[in-house]
């Protein structure tokens, strides 16, 4: 569950950067003009982005006056969305998927791992302060399970040696190259292909 | 077995790359031009005449659905949302497409709109696919490079803007009404119907929600004919489908099959077979996690598509075969589906806001072995006090998968159950839910 | 024409265009229970309590959500449908708690109506029950959210109704819960119709908290006089003490809402109260008889020139207390020095329709275009702002404004704020005139704050011109309104409580302030400012305020709920207020102390019971009503300001003063944030 908790430090202020204030205009002007709300998942990711991957207050006012909405409009939004964290986070954000086709595969023991790797409770930093993790539903990576995200990326096809390699990896501030831990071909099935054999680009 | 050159989504592994020119090496975008020119009228009824069902999980007929957009556009604008949400439990098909076939949706995008006259369409993608979503923006950037988007897409005279809108991780926002609820701006809770989308849309405009893969099959169907495609699979299930099949298999896997393709087939031939065996099946939920399973017996013979699968009490759904073998607790395996409902609900409707919760609870005590049989009627009578009385299908997606359980595994349940309920109050399960009281606690 | 009709339980009921199947079912005597469909709210049918069978649908729908079309036919007493609502009562009793007995609701709660009818007796929930904390909504409103049942009537009031969407229910799920942002007190005057509106017992009164059970209070329909809307109230009374106000549906006034003051400041009926009289003896107020008191005002009122004798009524003032006051001025001291008006503004009373609001508040939601002139309606008369706002969501009508009057709770457009745009208006020289000629029902309203002077002279005389001149007064619509603050305001007009001739509207206040006046009677009023000098001062009224301050004789009266009494509102609609509870101590009512008056000075009024004098009252304003000349006048151009007078929204009457309550308020109001009222583009 992500962290729909208050944090109890929180900055006075929010501002964009000026690179996120572009960005942020640039996502505004993807909806017609009277639907600037519409940007407002948009503009939270890019506050999380700028700010350690968490919201603070002053963000939630900020991005209201932005796109001249209520407060309340953005704290729900903010509140609903499980990606969105109102408490800082690791640097690296790990992301264990334990919905049934994950659990099946072993989920557990790598939410274990991260347990004793990482930090006793989720949600909790870890020692050195760069990881904290948290479980999640169903990632939409199922044929690949056990799964999970680390900030933006999937690492998928784990098993309890990989995991722990990839945490070591991230206690040294180093992001492991996502993907496959087997080296398997995306979806295709591991001990070779069934179908599309002997297709080559017409 | 269905023929490689009849499937749709060659690059399905991304053996042959995504970008733009491998993409028409293979076909898309050639002839697009002339299609469009074919007229709306022309592209709606070969989808129909197709008899192409939506991909999203409800199997609607999708030329039918397009016929729904008013014919004149009034000082309401009509959109195109493409819906790639994808978050049931055992369905990762979109992902696929996104990120290895992504001229498939974009081409589809093109006609789709052109056909239902609009010339903006948003692409909803869940929050968590970022990669895939980048993937799928360079796509739209070479595609709008090579002119097939924009202005005159594609020298049709017709004006089309792709945007990319990422969800932030809430399942009920693949409910095409909450969709576009959470598009405007808003948390995604689920609308009334009537009026539809296809009337009252976005932004109160008409507009079409298709699924992903709905969309990136449209083109090949013009270009091949719509008898082609009816040539696969069977009457009123055409076509081919991209199944996902996970769990107790020994090679889980996405493959592209025909519709009505039996299930025994698939896990056999494609996924290396269920681990320990066969016989060591004990069920499979054939259609993502909202969909009944089914139990061994079933599972010998059933063919998977919409008509089949809805004759033996589930349904296709999304097609994501999930396998249980018989080493794992079947209890445990639908309350951890039933935890993901209790954390999904949007949480408007009084029956699915308290059931789902309370599902889940009891599951987990039956699981445990802490139920009574007086519980196992109370569960059902919940489930069914669920299903139909609620806004959105959701409802029905959280009481399906555990009417499922009772039907064919009821005795199990009872083995592990008592007469007389235990006294022990059950103090791991966190209920007291209010935030505030858990400041100590991770939440 | 075909009338459509649908089948509700095999019988058939016509329908209008628009119903839902709920309000169809109703028609047809089949009552439909529900908890979060509410006719004035928007519908989110989330309860699903209110499901129905149709015919041809395998799922039953709920009612309140579905249109009724023709030849539909659905049931709502079968089994099915009996099934479903049990199954909704035990979802939400599931989670609530079982604790009626010490719930504030209790007795008024839908909940536990209903579940005597579905409920099942003992709980089937064997889970723990969920607890909510409660949340902080400033001090009217006190939460107990574990009960709340997720309804979200109350959030779509607040951004709604009263238009400032404060409320909002954050997380999702069973972890959903009703909160402002951030437990923030909420902003709106309108505030605590949430908790009319709250089903069970989440959202109940903080002041009136365990003071009483509904079923111990006696109820008395009565009429509020905190501003000169005149809405329709129901004061609950305990013994003496008034323990709480509720709304009473009036649906050409207030519909079903109240403002926080009118619901509010009741604690200040029994707070600062005068319940004797009062002489000032060697610079200090002694208490005294009402025999001695009066005595020695009617040897006081000897030593004076009628002429050197004025009086002023408050704003609170009921007809019965105005009238006896005027004849007791012309008969028994023979002066015409009255005024009503403590507020110095200009007013031309020679025709009713230059001091009333005319297009009236119903009329306001058939308006396709409003100019509003030196007022701020949301603080000068919630009430009928709130019908701006419903007039705004309906129509989306467009909103102008001369004078900024910061925040109100509908986009408006601020135009300049010089008295040189009304003259450019009358000219047809600016873009607006142009918009008001080609509107069907346009309003012109006219606050306090442009009416000051000279120049409210200009601004009034030249806009009504304008309006006659373009054909906008009229039987069936007239553009001209009047947005009077004060309750006693119109009628005092009406029976001619002012000192106006035709060359002269101010000559009351030159005189007061050039000393001419030596005997001041302060009927109630509070809110003038004078130079009291060695002025001798009669006060009469229910509060020790400002008036009792500075007064030599205090004559304590009755307050407006411990007497009947009649109140004309801003639109001119006669009103009666009932007795709800008596006069403290001594004190009395007050048509009857003028009858004492004039019988100790031997000269009796025309009148010697409520009945013949509340005649003599209805027939003047009846010659007031039929007294139309139609005059226009020309009056040459004032350079000024409008400036809006910014106003202490809590603060603004003697009984508002005294409230506890209404002193919170206002403190809090101080610290509001911005507050996300949409902004007119
Ligand atoms: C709870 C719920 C979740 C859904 N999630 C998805 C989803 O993730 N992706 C999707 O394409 N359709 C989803 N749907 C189905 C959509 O509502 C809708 O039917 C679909 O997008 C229509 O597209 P199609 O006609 O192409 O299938 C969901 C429906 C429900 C009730
Ligand atoms: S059924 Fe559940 S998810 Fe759907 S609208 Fe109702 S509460 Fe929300
Ligand atoms: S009253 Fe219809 S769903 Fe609540």
């Amino acid at each position: 569950m992500s962290i729909k908790k208050i944090s109890k430090t929180q900055p006075e202020t929010f501002e964009f950067s000026k690179d996120n204030l572009l960005e942020a205009e640039r996502e505004i002007k993807k909806y017609p003009k009277n639907r600037k709300a519409s940007a407002v998942i948009a503009l939270l990711f890019l506050v999380q982005k700028q700010n350690d991957n968490w919201i603070p207050l002053a963000a939630i006012e900020y991005v209201a006056r932005l796109l001249s909405i209520p407060y309340i409009q953005v704290y729900e939004v903010a509140t609903f969305y499980s990606m969105l964290n109102l408490s800082p986070v690791g640097k690296y954000f790990v992301q264990v998927c334990t919905t049934t086709p994950c659990m099946m595969r072993g989920a557990k023991k790598i939410a274990d791992l991260c347990k004793k790797h990482i930090s006793k409770d989720q949600n909790k930093l870890s020692e050195n302060k760069l990881c904290s993790w948290t479980e999640v539903e169903c990632l939409g990576a199922c044929v690949n399970a056990p799964v999970m995200q680390i900030n933006q990326d999937y690492y998928e096809d784990l098993d309890e040696n990989k995991t722990k390699e990839i945490i070591q990896t991230l206690q040294k501030d180093k992001l492991p190259t996502p993907g496959s831990v087997k080296n398997r071909k995306n979806t295709a099935p591991s001990e070779g292909k069934t179908t599309l054999l002997e297709v080559k680009n017409a | 077995m269905l023929k490689d050159e009849d499937r749709i989504f060659k690059n399905l592994y991304n053996d042959l790359g995504w970008n733009i020119d491998s993409a028409e090496n293979r076909g898309d975008w050639l002839k697009t031009k002339d299609i469009i020119l074919k007229g709306k009228d022309w592209i709606i009824k070969e989808i129909k005449d197709s008899e192409l069902r939506g991909r999203g999980g409800a199997g609607f007929p999708t030329g039918l659905k397009l016929s729904f957009a008013p014919k004149e556009v009034s000082a309401r604008p009509h959109y195109l949302v493409i819906n790639a949400d994808e978050s049931e439990p055992g369905t990762c098909k979109d992902r696929d497409i996104l990120r290895f076939e992504p001229q498939k949706l974009i081409e589809g995008c093109l006609i789709t709109s052109y056909a239902i006259s609009a010339h903006a369409c948003y692409i909803y993608i869940r929050g968590e696919f970022f990669r895939e979503g980048q993937r799928l923006q360079e796509a739209i950037d070479q595609a709008y490079k090579k002119n097939f988007l924009g202005k005159d897409a594609c020298n049709t005279g017709w004006n089309l803007d792709i945007h990319i809108h990422y969800g932030a991780g809430a399942y009920i926002c693949g409910e095409e009404t909450a969709l576009l609820e959470s598009l405007e701006g808003k948390k995604g809770l689920p609308r009334l119907k009537p009026p539809f989308p296809a009337i009252i849309g976005l932004y109160g405009c008409p507009t079409i929600v298709n699924n992903v893969e709905t969309i990136s099959v449209v083109p090949t169907i013009l270009k091949r004919g719509a008898k082609w495609f009816k040539s696969l699979g069977k009457p009123k299930n055409t076509g081919t489908k991209i199944f996902c099949i996970s769990g107790d298999v020994n090679n889980p896997c996405n493959v592209e099959e025909e519709m009505g393709v039996s299930l025994k087939y698939l896990i056999e031939k494609h996924a290396g077979g269920v681990v320990g065996g066969w016989n060591n099946l004990q069920a499979v939920i054939p259609g993502g996690s909202s969909m009944p399973l089914l139990p061994k017996s079933i599972c010998e013979t059933i063919t998977m598509d919409f008509d089949s699968l809805i004759k033996v009490k589930s349904g296709l759904g999304t097609a994501g075969v999930v396998v249980i073998n018989k080493d794992q607790d079947i209890i445990r395996c639908i309350a951890r589906i039933a935890k993901f409902y209790k954390h999904e609900s949007c949480g408007q409707c009084t029956p699915c806001r308290e059931g789902s919760g309370w599902m889940w609870r009891m599951l987990e005590r039956m699981a445990d072995g802490e139920a009574t049989y007086k519980e196992i009627d109370l569960l059902y009578d919940v489930t069914k006090q669920i299903e139909g009385h609620t806004i959105c299908a959701f409802g029905e997606g959280s009481a399906w998968p555990v009417q499922g359980l009772l039907l064919h595994f009821r005795d199990e349940i009872r083995k592990r159950s008592h007469a007389e309920p235990l006294i022990k109050k059950r103090s791991n399960i966190p209920y007291l839910i209010d935030q505030h009281l858990l400041e100590n606690d991770s939440a | 024409m075909i009338v459509p009709k649908i089948i509700v339980n095999n019988k058939e009921v016509e329908i209008e265009e628009g119903m839902t199947v709920l309000q169809a079912c109703e028609l047809a005597g089949a009552e439909i229970p529900r908890f979060c469909y509410h006719e004035r709210l928007s519908i989110v049918g989330n309860c699903r309590m209110c499901l129905v069978e149709m015919e041809k649908s395998p799922k039953p729908i709920a009612s309140c959500a579905m249109p009724a079309t023709d030849g539909m036919k659905i049931k709502t007493n079968t089994p099915l449908v009996e099934k479903a609502r049990k199954g909704v009562m035990k979802f939400l009793l599931a989670n609530h708690p079982l604790d009626c007995p010490v719930c504030d609701q209790g007795g008024e709660c839908d909940l536990q109506d209903q579940s005597l009818f579905y409920g099942h007796d003992s709980s089937r929930y064997t889970e723990n029950k969920r607890q909510v904390k409660e949340k902080y909504m400033g001090p009217l409103i006190k939460t107990e959210m574990t009960r709340c049942i997720h309804c979200t009537r109350c959030v779509r009031f607040a951004s709604e109704i009263a238009g400032i969407p404060e409320l909002g229910a954050i997380g999702r799920g069973e972890d959903t819960e009703i909160t402002t942002y951030l437990e923030k007190s909420m902003e709106s005057e309108l505030s605590a119709n949430v908790i009319d509106l709250c089903p069970v017992g989440a959202l109940t009164s903080k002041p009136y908290a365990f003071e009483a059970r509904s079923w111990e209070l006696k109820k008395t329909e009565t009429i509020d006089v905190m501003d000169a809307v005149g809405s329709n109230i129901r004061v609950d009374t305990y013994g003496w003490e008034v323990k709480r106000i509720l709304p009473r549906v009036n649906e050409d006034i207030n519909e079903e809402w109240i403002s926080d003051k009118t619901r509010y400041a009741c604690d200040g009926l029994l707070k600062q109260r005068l319940d004797t009289p009062y002489i000032r003896e060697n610079g200090k107020l002694q208490k005294s008889s009402w025999d001695k008191a009066l005595r020695l005002l009617i040897s006081k009122l000897k030593l004076f020139n009628s002429n050197e004798v004025a009086g002023l009524v408050g704003d609170l003032a009921d007809l019965e207390m105005i009238y006896s006051f005027k004849s007791f001025f012309e008969k028994c001291i023979g002066s015409k020095n009255f005024e009503c008006r403590q507020d110095r503004i200009y007013i031309n009373p020679f025709e009713r329709m230059n001091y009333i609001f005319n297009s009236t508040i119903n009329g306001i939601e058939d308006s396709d275009f409003i100019l509003l002139v030196g007022t701020n309606p949301r603080l000068e008369a919630t009430i009928l702002n709130a019908r701006i706002r419903k007039a705004y969501i309906k129509n989306r009508l467009k909103i102008y404004s001369i004078g900024d009057p910061g925040d109100l709770t509908y986009p408006y457009i601020n135009l300049a704020s010089n008295t040189s745009l009304i003259r450019a208006i009358a000219y047809g020289t600016h873009e607006i005139s142009e918009k008001i000629k080609k509107s069907n029902k346009p309003m012109i309203i006219i606050g306090e704050s442009a009416l000051y002077g000279e120049t409210g002279k200009y601004i009034f005389e030249t806009l009504k011109y304008f309006l006659s001149k373009n054909n906008f007064i009229k039987e069936n619509w007239n553009a001209l309104n009047i947005l009077t603050q004060q309750a006693s305001r119109v009628g005092a007009i009406d029976l001619g409580v002012h000192s106006i001739n035709e060359t002269e509207n101010f000559s009351f206040f030159n005189k007061l302030d050039n000393d001419e006046f030596r005997f001041l009677y302060l009927l109630g009023a509070d809110n003038i400012c004078f130079d009291k000098k060695d002025k001798f001062i009669v006060y009469q009224g229910s509060h020790g305020d400002k008036g009792a301050e500075i007064a030599d004789i205090i004559l304590p009266g009755a307050a407006y709920t411990e007497k009947n009494g009649l109140f004309v509102n801003l639109e001119g609609k006669l009103q009666t207020a009932y007795k709800a509870s008596y006069p403290p101590g001594d004190a009395r009512e007050d048509w009857v102390i003028f009858n004492d008056l004039a019988n100790m000075m031997k000269k009796p009024l025309d009148y010697n019971n409520i009945q013949s004098l509340q005649e003599s009252i209805k027939k003047n304003i009846q010659l007031k009503i039929n007294n139309q000349i139609n005059k226009n006048n020309i009056i040459n151009f004032v350079n000024d300001n409008i400036s809006i007078k910014s106003i202490d929204y809590y603060y603004t009457n003697s009984i508002a003063r005294s409230s506890k309550v209404m002193n919170e308020c206002r403190q809090i109001s101080k610290k509001f944030l911005f507050t996300g009222i949409e902004k007119a583009s």
